[in-house]
């Protein structure tokens, strides 16, 4: 296997605060990846300096291309898509509206249609409201949103950031049993960054525990969900 | 019965004025999230450059062309050179750039045309239309011009990739970054996009007003006001609110005892803030609904 992914010392600063001390971690090709955490440890910083959306000096590099001087915009187009914290869903804007706008740098407008289709198959409920104002949305259905939305760009790699927030326990076993299915069937590399650890471990392949902006821990999801100690000293639970 | 369809008449065909420039105000608006006071100073210039092209003998509809495509390349250019180092800057520091500008814009017509009231040509003459004394061919020509841009506007946002992306770059630029799209450009482009539509309004509001570096003044706070009242975000709202503007504004100078034509701007001005506290998002404003 290849790395699809690869992070060198990456460091982040939010003004003078140090957010990441020197992060070193990398990701297969068609892995599902987990980042876990407590709070305020740097995960969400770690995605969004993936994507250049935070000051950061180190080396990251994306199918052997470093990403440094790229804008966000531009880190997206090599094919990563974002689901932000707060899912960034655009409310004033129809369900279908924000599906088109995840493709809106692809250039193929049948397949596009296509893939809205199948992402209505992944996720009928939007279906049943892609005319409706996104905003009028609940949580769970939002979250769906954002993660075809993500799907529509086609990505070699999805981030997402901490999808299970402030959903229903019923929904997030939903929505991580459609992330395991879209990582299998659509070949898409998936970096999940989450709080909730145990069901993060029972998806993902691979895992990384951080803490307070260092990588602390890392290895095969069942070793670390096994691993008395760690579940202790990091993932409380 | 006919005073008051004649005010209505001749409120519209004031209102149409107060349209042309409220679509400019929202266009501004659609990509910068918030007015451009020197929005009245470029339209100015860019009619002021028209009415050169034709003083050197250029046609009336290529000088037209010209100013467009001039008036969208230097709007462009306002955004790059002026605006874009200031995009992160503390919203007051960008409203002291655009009254720096509104200033910079007013000095040089007048430095360069001086500040004599000018005549403007109209290509579709002046004679009454359909008989009508309150309202000019050339007004009515005004009402259909308005009405093809706002046509325009709304297949533009509507129907088209880069509509629907400068929609998302205005609303969420950090989700419109996070899909692909390039935000800092969709800005330009709306400065661009205002600019050309300032243009226009300028060329048709210069016979009515004749042209002077200070033509735009009050047609500027009407426009505002109409924008505000039709809603900010919608196209249609302002040319609306343009007309209702008018409308109210000669229906209150007839009717009200005690108005006459000084006290025109403020009753309008009042009525638009009656309607905002029942309606803050203007009448045609998508009221933003959110569930958490």
């Amino acid at each position: 296997m290849t790395a699809l992914l690869n992070v060198k010392d990456l460091r982040a600063y939010y003004g003078q605060v140090q957010a990441l001390h020197g992060l070193n971690f990398s990701l297969n090709e068609g892995s599902l990846t987990t980042l876990l955490g407590a709070n305020g440890a740097g995960k969400t910083t770690t995605l969004r300096a993936i994507c250049n959306m935070v000051r950061s000096t180190g080396a990251i590099e994306f199918e052997g291309q470093p990403l440094a001087s790229r804008s966000t915009e531009n880190i997206v187009r090599l094919g990563i898509a974002h689901v932000p914290q707060g899912r960034g869903t655009f409310t004033n804007m129809t369900v279908e509206e924000n599906l088109q706008l995840g493709a809106i740098t692809r250039r193929d407008k049948a397949s596009i249609v296509s893939d809205i289709e199948r992402m209505y198959a992944y996720f009928p409920v939007l279906k049943a409201r892609y005319t409706q104002q996104a905003g009028t949305l609940s949580g769970g259905e939002q979250q769906m949103l954002a993660v075809a939305r993500a799907l529509m760009l086609r990505p070699r790699l999805m981030l997402l950031d901490e999808p299970s927030f402030g959903l229903a326990p019923l929904i997030v076993r939903d929505l991580f049993k459609i992330l395991g299915q879209i990582n299998r069937e659509e070949k898409v590399s998936i970096l999940v960054v989450e709080q909730n650890a145990q069901l993060a471990l029972e998806l993902a392949d691979q895992a990384y525990v951080i803490e307070t902006g260092r990588i602390v821990m890392s290895g095969a999801a069942q070793e670390i969900a096994t691993d008395e100690n760690v579940r202790k000293s990091y993932l409380g639970y | 019965m006919e005073l008051f369809l004649n005010q209505i008449l001749a409120g519209i065909s004031t209102g149409a004025i107060y349209a042309c420039m409220a679509l400019a105000v929202v266009m501004i608006y659609q990509a910068i999230d918030h007015l451009n006071f020197a929005q009245g100073e470029m339209a100015m210039f860019s009619t002021f450059i028209s009415w050169q092209l034709m003083q050197w003998g250029v046609p009336y509809w290529a000088a037209f062309v010209i100013t467009i495509a001039f008036s969208f390349v230097a709007g462009i250019a306002i955004e790059r050179v002026m605006f874009r180092p200031l995009a992160k800057a503390p919203i007051l520091t960008q409203v002291a750039g655009f009254i720096a500008l509104y200033s910079i814009i007013n000095s040089s017509a007048g430095l360069i045309w001086d500040f004599t009231i000018k005549q403007y040509p109209t290509p579709f003459g002046s004679a009454p239309f359909l008989g009508s004394q309150l309202i000019s061919t050339h007004q009515a020509g005004m009402i259909g011009v308005t009405l093809l841009m706002l046509l325009g506007l709304y297949f533009f946002f509507q129907y088209t990739r880069v509509g629907l992306a400068m929609r998302a770059a205005a609303s969420l630029p950090e989700s419109a970054r996070l899909v692909g799209i390039n935000t800092s450009w969709m800005v330009a482009l709306g400065w661009g996009m205002a600019a050309a539509i300032g243009a226009v309004a300028g060329i048709l509001i210069a016979p009515v007003v004749f042209l002077e570096p200070n033509m735009m003044l009050g047609v500027l706070i009407y426009g505002f006001a109409a924008a505000v009242l039709g809603g900010l975000t919608s196209p249609l709202g302002a040319v609306v609110g343009g007309f209702l503007v008018g409308i109210f504004e000669n229906l209150a100078g007839t009717y009200i005892p005690g108005i006459g034509n000084e006290l025109k701007l403020p009753i309008a001005l009042a009525l638009i803030i009656s309607v905002l506290v029942v309606k803050p998002a203007g009448l045609f404003g998508r009221a933003i609904v959110k569930r958490v």
